[in-house]
């Protein structure tokens, strides 16, 4: 939607029903008369893709000077002295005239058509259209619903002929398999035969149909329109961040649908986002807490599963015997709150909300930052050091794509092997897994390169090279975790080199899942406390704010794991992480669930790892809890609760408060606002934040505060002075019986107390150590790449019935060179030995991948590929025999 | 049936050859894929949306627009009898009802010899010379039922030469070797027009 700002300067003055409008230079028409109030009806322009014409109700009289003509306004932009008419006799014949050709075929669906309350082409006819209609022939006739997804259902009596969901397709996501077929009177929506419209977007069409032609299988007559309460919020399926609005009825969530925030994903949803709706209510939810009484979980009191978890977590032998993992599913308020409670409470820094498949918390958080629209800039450069786009982040996928088809943004791809976004790029290289920190250090590197480097040929990297130098302003790097079979150290290497060689680049660092970052951005991690600050830095701040703070550096994932593998940790806590199923190396993560000695788990469904656990608390899940998240650039924005949570389940932040109570400390929260508060006035990066902040912005706030920074200090210190004047008076107050007034001397007491406020810590800023150097290349060996797939066997997509079945599964995709080499046929059955087990399973040949590599996909049915990593490798070496 | 033979294939690549997109050479392959098969497979469409890049669904969509597409088998020869006014006037309808009666089919349907399909068109532009008919697009003129008899009977025999199985436009294939090419350059690689900075700031 056109947002009502002040007239730029340059704008173009307008008439429009007799009153002026000041139009951006080159604003349409139709955008400019709803910016300045006045609403043309539409069905086929969508201020989101280019406009075509095609429907014609948005046809005014517009004088340019030659008279009064009818133009559709979607059509034409605004030009100085243009005179325009939106209620004339004419332009309202022309809306009755085209809106009775409209509804000539239109079947009298309303009653039972998904759309109907909320159809514009319902709506419209009541507003503009003729009221009646004359025409009384047979209307055409057509078999409805068919399937053109295995997610979206067509009516195609129904369609208006807008051309939105092929626009849609082929413009916005690049995937043309639905397009107008035949011609005139016959001429309908529809795939070709046996090749559905499986794209990852295909429920935005759903959306933005102007009538009820394409349905969600999911919704379809689930719900009506007037029945719906609806509340926005942010998709947590993955770290975009994408805006959403949740609507649900009779307390059960019914759908979701995208919301245009500008920053993020301007109304578009991936289906794995907006489908995994059908999770929130899934069968498996739990509701109660369940202890472990042998062989099996059971059914507890919250009473005593809480008093099960604190007496375990006191009892510990020592902080350093206490693990914390995960923090992705939670919300800031539930991390901050967790990491209150491990590091203020228990004393321990052994937390981490990665599962040992991102990057280091001080890499994602230290680095120079650089936004969604940053990154998209028109003109810019962007090298892309990150996984498939498309396939773990799939509304940045079609931000990066607008950019470069639109917006002339180059973007420089190195990947392990090809992706969605390879075909957009101006150059691809796939360099041998581990090797990639080598091959950036030469493309940014002051002189050509003379050699060939992890396998890509020197005259590439050279023109790579120059593509990069000739890049227009700072270089922006997307940067992640593109495999789970190498150790991160080479591309946080690469980032280091990057960074080394051209200061002013910028990064956007991709974590997966949900709320990861906001969980790194509240402490969830080792080394780190909330507010983007180091243990060492924020140590003093902390100390004077909590009651204490970790002494040293605690361990990672990994680390943990392998303490518990070894017998080191007697309490493990995994919040909503699965590491069974999602830690790389699934040995030692099966050998840490046995080793641990008493493990306590938080979810909303049981997984494999939870099924292994000594006690389980139920927890609310998405839709079902309010509070703030924050996405791939740091920018925080509000989830709400629609629902309430099944049974008894609880909030995150609510099991912290109850624990730390038990253990003797009281948090005093009673909601997550109480918790934003305190993140707002003690976390450094955070400083300023609040509730009223946040309602002021829908489109979220990226962090820190672009307030300046001496002004959040003193704001903050002046905060922390009050409530300590506050709390010595009380006391003095208490002792003396009677009202004190005189406040410097309470104030010099504080003092006398020993307060010292402090400066705010600096944050965090990027460091990096030498990688592991990589094992030289062996020429019977293969280098594993474990990439991801957007729909997999995690718990949610795997709750969503719609969106379970499209996990595709796996095989052994090995370069067509290197399957002639190794004389195996193509889709023939392969065993696959590494130093830790070995797989058999079929192999398909793919020239995206590079030779000597060879690619599976993580977390599928049937292959457990995390069966052949072992973490401590900086890459899986791998053996492939026929079978 | 069947995607593009080796042949087709190598014709194909000289087609696209010829224009700066491979997406502009879309209708002469579909000509091309009708010439193999007397109609358009869904395995052919397949193959020319590879060759030239882009969704089988563009292709159906480009393909659906053109009456002459067809995407169903068709006999040899698809015979298109005029009963637009002028040949109507003339006798059309009743050629119509002629040809129904001799080789037994309504229009849209195939002889079960999978010699002739039928089809009732609208006018095909040679209105003085009414009644008329085609087959496979090439015209007659005037025809009588008579006639009409004698050019089954021919066909039948294979007497006619001169037309061709439904799907090949011209017996005389085009060959145009690169050299002789126009040039195909694709337009962000010409040099810009001196215009065209100039109307995209709006000032012209
Ligand atoms: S299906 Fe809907 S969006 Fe697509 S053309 Fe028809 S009316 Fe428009
Ligand atoms: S891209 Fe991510 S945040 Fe956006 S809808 Fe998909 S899963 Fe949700
Ligand atoms: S909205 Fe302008 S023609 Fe459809
Ligand atoms: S009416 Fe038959 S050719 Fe014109």
């Amino acid at each position: 939607m056109p947002e009502s700002e002040a007239p730029p300067i340059d704008g173009v003055s307008v008439e429009i029903n007799g009153h002026e409008v000041i139009a951006r230079k080159g604003e349409l028409l139709i955008d400019a008369a709803e910016r300045a109030g006045t609403y043309i009806p539409r069905f086929c322009y969508h201020e989101r893709m280019k406009p075509v014409g095609m429907c014609r109700m948005c046809l005014v009289e517009v004088d340019t000077g030659r008279g009064p003509a009818l133009q559709p306004s979607c059509m034409i932009e605004c030009t100085p002295g243009m005179k325009v008419d939106t209620e004339s006799e004419i332009t309202k014949k022309a809306q009755d005239g085209v809106l009775e050709f409209l509804l000539v075929n239109h079947p009298l669906d309303c009653p039972v058509c998904d759309k109907g309350g909320e159809c514009p082409l319902q709506d419209q006819t009541m507003a503009f259209g003729p009221g009646e209609s004359r025409f009384v022939e047979e209307k055409r006739h057509k078999e409805k619903p068919i399937p053109i997804s295995d997610l979206v259902l067509l009516d195609r009596e129904r369609c208006i002929l807008c051309d939105r969901c092929t626009r849609f397709a082929k413009e916005v996501a690049g995937d043309p398999l639905i397009h107008f077929i035949n011609r005139g009177n016959n001429t309908e929506i529809n795939t070709f035969p046996d090749e559905p419209f499986s794209s990852y977007f295909s429920g935005n069409t759903v959306q933005i149909c102007p009538v009820g032609a394409l349905t969600a299988s999911s919704y379809r007559f689930k719900a009506r329109p007037w029945d719906l309460d609806t509340t926005e919020s942010t998709c947590q399926m993955c770290s975009v961040g994408c805006r959403i609005s949740i609507d649900s009825s009779r307390d059960e969530v019914q759908r979701f649908a995208g919301v245009d925030i500008d920053p993020v994903n301007w109304g578009w949803l991936c289906d794995k986002g907006r489908f995994s709706s059908e999770a929130v209510n899934a069968d498996g939810r739990l509701s109660e807490p369940l202890l472990r009484e042998g062989d099996s979980l059971v059914p507890a009191r919250w009473s005593d599963a809480l008093r099960r978890a604190s007496d375990a977590l006191a009892k510990a032998s020592s902080p350093q015997a206490i693990g914390i993992i995960g923090g992705a599913r939670l919300t800031n308020e539930d991390n901050y709150a967790w990491a209150k409670l491990a590091k203020g409470v228990l004393g321990t820094d052994n937390v981490d909300a990665q599962l040992g498949d991102g990057l280091p918390a001080e890499v994602v958080l230290g680095l120079p930052a650089a936004t969604i629209d940053d990154v998209c800039a028109p003109g810019g450069t962007v090298l892309l050091l990150a996984p498939d786009v498309k396939e773990e982040l799939p509304v940045l996928f079609l931000r990066l794509r607008h950019a470069a088809v639109n917006d002339r943004v180059t973007l420089i791809e190195i990947s392990p092997r090809t992706t969605g976004i390879t075909s957009l790029a101006k150059a691809s290289v796939q360099p041998r897994p581990g090797e990639v920190g080598e091959l950036v250090r030469a493309l940014v590197a002051g002189s050509n390169a003379d050699r060939d480097i992890a396998g890509i040929a020197v005259d590439e990297i050279n023109s790579i090279r120059s593509l990069l130098s000739a890049a227009n302003g700072p270089l922006k790097v997307v940067l992640g975790r593109s495999s789970v079979a190498e150790s991160a150290d080479a591309v946080v290497d690469a980032a280091a080199a990057v960074i080394e060689a051209r200061p002013d680049t910028r990064f956007l660092p991709v974590l997966r899942r949900a709320n990861v970052r906001g969980a790194l951005d509240m402490g969830m991690a080792p080394g780190v406390l909330p507010g983007r600050v180091a243990l060492d830095d924020g140590r003093d701040w902390y100390e004077s704010r909590w009651t204490k703070v970790p002494a040293t550096r605690g361990l990672d994932t990994e680390g943990i794991l392998r303490a518990a593998a070894d017998g080191r940790i007697d309490v493990l806590v995994l919040l909503g992480a699965d590491p069974l199923s999602d830690f790389p190396d699934q040995d030692l993560a099966a050998r840490a669930l046995t080793g641990a000695r008493t493990v306590i788990s938080i979810d909303t469904i049981l997984n494999a790892s939870s099924r292994r656990a000594d006690v389980v608390l139920a927890a609310a899940g998405f839709a079902e809890k309010a509070g703030t998240t924050t996405n791939i650039e740091g920018r925080v924005n509000t989830v709400s609760q629609r629902v309430t949570p099944p049974g008894t389940a609880r909030p995150d932040w609510m099991l912290a408060t109850e624990i730390a109570s038990r253990l003797g400390t009281e948090f005093g929260f009673s909601s997550p606002q109480d918790i934003l508060d305190e993140i707002g006035s003690i976390a450094p990066a955070h400083l300023g934040l609040s509730i009223e902040v946040l309602a002021t912005s829908p489109d979220g706030i990226v962090l820190p505060l672009d307030l300046p920074v001496d002004e959040i200090a003193e704001e903050a210190i002046d905060a922390a002075i009050e409530e300590i004047v506050d709390e010595v008076v009380a006391e003095i107050e208490a002792e003396i019986e009677e009202p004190v007034d005189d406040f410097i001397d309470v104030l010099a007491m504080a003092d006398d107390d020993g307060f010292v406020p402090g400066s705010t810590p600096r944050l965090v800023s990027f460091v990096s150590d030498a990688p592991l150097p990589v094992p030289p290349l062996d020429s019977y060996a293969f280098r594993l790449i474990a990439t991801r797939k957007l729909y997999d066997q995690g718990t949610i997509v795997q709750s969503a019935a719609s969106l379970a079945p499209l996990a595709p599964g796996t095989s052994l995709l090995v370069n067509p060179w290197d399957l002639d080499r190794l004389g195996v046929a193509e889709s023939g059955r392969v065993t696959v030995r590494s130093s830790r087990a070995s797989l058999t399973l079929s192999v398909t040949s793919d020239p995206g991948v590079p030779r000597g590599a060879a690619a599976l996909v993580v977390s599928q049915a049937d292959v457990r590929v995390g069966e052949l990593i072992d973490v401590g490798d900086p890459v899986t070496e791998i053996r492939i025999e026929t079978a | 049936m069947a995607r593009l033979t080796a042949e087709n294939v190598e014709l194909a690549t000289e087609i696209i050859g010829r224009y700066p997109r491979p997406k502009s050479a879309l209708i002469p392959l579909l000509h091309l894929a009708q010439e193999q098969d007397g109609h358009l497979t869904d395995d052919a469409m397949t193959h020319i949306a590879d060759l030239v890049d882009v969704t089988p669904a563009e292709v159906l969509g480009t393909a659906s627009f053109y009456e002459m597409f067809k995407m169903e088998p068709v006999g040899r020869y698809m015979v298109n009898i005029c009963t637009n006014i002028s040949c109507q006037l003339m006798g059309g309808e009743e050629l119509l009802e002629h040809a129904e009666s001799t080789l037994g089919i309504r229009p849209g349907q195939t002889t079960a010899d999978g010699l002739f399909t039928i089809e009732d068109v609208e006018c095909i532009a040679a209105c003085t010379e009414a009644p008329c008919l085609q087959v496979n697009y090439r015209y007659f003129h005037k025809i009588t039922n008579g006639e009409f008899d004698q050019l089954v009977s021919e066909l039948r025999s294979g007497a006619r030469s001169d037309i061709p199985a439904h799907g090949t436009l011209a017996q005389v294939r085009q060959h145009i070797p690169a050299d002789r090419q126009a040039g195909s350059v694709v337009p962000e690689n010409t040099e810009v027009p001196v215009w065209l900075p100039v109307s995209e700031d709006g000032n012209a």
